[in-house]
């Protein structure tokens, strides 16, 4: 592995769906080992942005590479050294809790599975539910495998969307110290889009906020807030939403 | 435990696929159900039809019976097949787990032979136990025709799987949408194919198309074998030379599709 590669590289990265542009070139690199946020409302290109950075969309322009794998052209370069949860993405309801991460364990090649479960059901607290169909699971519940699901091969590059959405403040505040901990301990880059200011503001190196496809602010939180001059994540973002201040990032940067 | 390298193909991560679809069927009775129980009603209304049609007409009923229900037993398995592989896949999209699936290290090519062999493992949860059945109530059997069975299934399979491809192509870069596609796509083949009466019925300007399609050559040498006792391998040759162009050409239209469905964006957003 290059020390001095970055985890994830967009370079002019574009999407356009005809006449709509759901991402309008942007640049930005991720280092190895950090958490980012991607922030921004909704269409502001987030989605699209993870689904280039994971190989699912075609970039019409630019392209993301991770570990320095173009992932539109040599995806599975980098596939099985990440992971990716969302709470538009379900696992089979059929199947078991054991069953689900079994099948993915295999998929991405580990030797011991059974082993990697049990880990993963004693650090997450899956154990009461593990033999259970995933489908009858609460939502909190839900999440927890979903996050097992995305950790089952211990990716270097996790990437999330809107990971504690819809769930209570005690199982969201659990789900943010156990990503916590796994970034120290594996030191990985986590990837995370959220409209959750709070999360964002206590989990985050540095925020990326996007707005109609464009990057127009790119900074650490507490850098941000005071560069807006309020008292938290979530005022910079109404200000950015409403264009009440809205820098050009990208004309700062090629300045 | 991050895996240090990834093989580009895998036999693995193919059982990895066979096994999550063998522990939704295991899981599901009525899935298990459904796999016996619509062959086994159509089983029964060709058996007496034929039976009926047969005895009124004076007929020799056996050798009338036992040619009309070769030919379900092999549209069966024709249709069931690309189903097999049709619903495989499908289960992914309902399931809103194809995501999940084109993130990790799965190849298009390991995904497309998992679904092949579910495609053969529901076939034969279903058709094997219809198949005795019918030894029981019409004296049929099936695997009476030996080794040219084996030769029948290998085309057979070879065209459901071509047309299971190009179905959940479509439905990859269509969205749900398309889902009724791969249900009703496979019955262009019934008058075409010639699956219960010879291809010399046809009109003569539709008998070249009749031809170009594998399953036809298959019927009328299940016929040839049934009824004159003769094995055609002229016609498995044709069939199978034919069968690689219908695969090559079910798996290039998937390639293009899941190309045209990451361009589309529609494998982030499944649904309609």
């Amino acid at each position: 592995m290059h020390a001095h590669l970055p985890a994830i590289e967009a370079d002019r990265l574009a999407k356009h769906y005809g006449e709509s542009v759901a991402v309008d070139g942007i640049s930005f690199a991720i280092e190895a080992g950090s958490i980012t946020g991607l922030l921004g409302g909704n269409g502001a290109g987030k989605t699209t942005t993870i689904g280039m950075i994971m190989g699912l969309i075609a970039p019409t322009g630019g392209n993301v590479k991770v570990f320095g794998a173009d992932m539109a052209k040599e995806p599975y370069r980098a596939l099985y050294r990440m992971n990716f949860e969302s709470p538009y993405v379900d696992l089979p309801h059929r199947l078991t809790v054991r069953e689900n991460l079994k099948v993915f364990g295999l998929l991405y090649g580990l030797d011991n599975v059974s082993a990697r479960i049990e880990k993963l059901a004693s650090e997450l607290d899956l154990a009461e539910f593990v033999d259970r169909a995933a489908g009858k699971l609460s939502a909190g519940q839900k999440t927890r495998v979903a996050l097992a699901k995305a950790l089952i091969n211990e990716p270097d590059v996790l990437v999330l969307d809107e990971p504690t959405a819809s769930l209570d403040p005690d199982t969201a505040d659990w789900i943010r110290s156990h990503l916590e901990r796994y970034r120290a301990r594996k030191n990985a880059t986590i990837l995370l889009a959220s409209h959750n200011m709070y999360e964002v503001e206590r989990l985050c190196d540095r925020v990326i906020m996007m707005k109609r496809g464009q990057i127009v602010d790119d900074g650490a939180p507490q850098e941000l807030i005071a560069r807006y001059g309020r008292h938290n994540l979530e005022e910079v973002f109404l200000d950015v939403a409403r264009g009440r201040r809205e820098p050009n990032f990208a004309k700062d940067a090629a300045q | 435990m991050t895996a240090t390298h990834c093989p580009s193909f895998s036999f693995r991560r193919v059982g990895a696929m066979v096994l999550r679809h063998w522990y939704l069927l295991r899981s599901s009775w009525p899935r298990l159900f459904e796999l016996m129980y619509w062959p086994m009603v159509q089983m029964f209304m060709w058996g007496f039809l034929q039976l009926g049609v047969a005895q009124a007409a004076g007929g020799t009923a056996i050798t009338a019976t036992a040619t009309f229900l070769a030919a379900f037993f092999l549209w069966d398995l024709l249709f069931r097949g690309q189903l097999g592989f049709s619903m495989s896949f499908l289960e992914e999209m309902w399931a809103r787990n194809l995501p999940n699936l084109m993130i990790s290290p799965l190849r298009p090519i390991e995904f497309v032979m998992s679904l092949m062999a579910m495609s053969v493992i529901r076939l034969a949860v279903g058709f094997v136990p219809v198949t005795i059945m019918a030894i029981w109530f019409f004296g049929f059997n099936l695997w009476g025709l030996g080794i040219a069975l084996a030769v029948f299934f290998a085309n057979l399979f070879l065209t459901a799987w071509a047309m299971g491809m190009f179905c959940s192509g479509l439905v990859l870069r269509n969205g749900m949408g398309a889902e009724g596609l791969t249900w009703s796509l496979m019955f262009i083949l019934l008058p075409l194919a010639c699956v219960y009466y010879p291809v010399t019925t046809l009109p003569g300007w539709l008998q070249p198309v009749a031809w170009a399609l594998p399953p036809t050559a298959v019927f009328e040498g299940m016929r040839a074998l049934v009824l004159e006792h003769t094995f055609r391998p002229d016609l498995m040759v044709w069939a199978f030379n034919l069968n690689a162009l219908w695969f090559l050409a079910g798996a290039l239209s998937f390639v293009f599709l899941l190309r045209g469905a990451r361009k589309a964006g529609s494998l982030i957003a499944v649904g309609e």
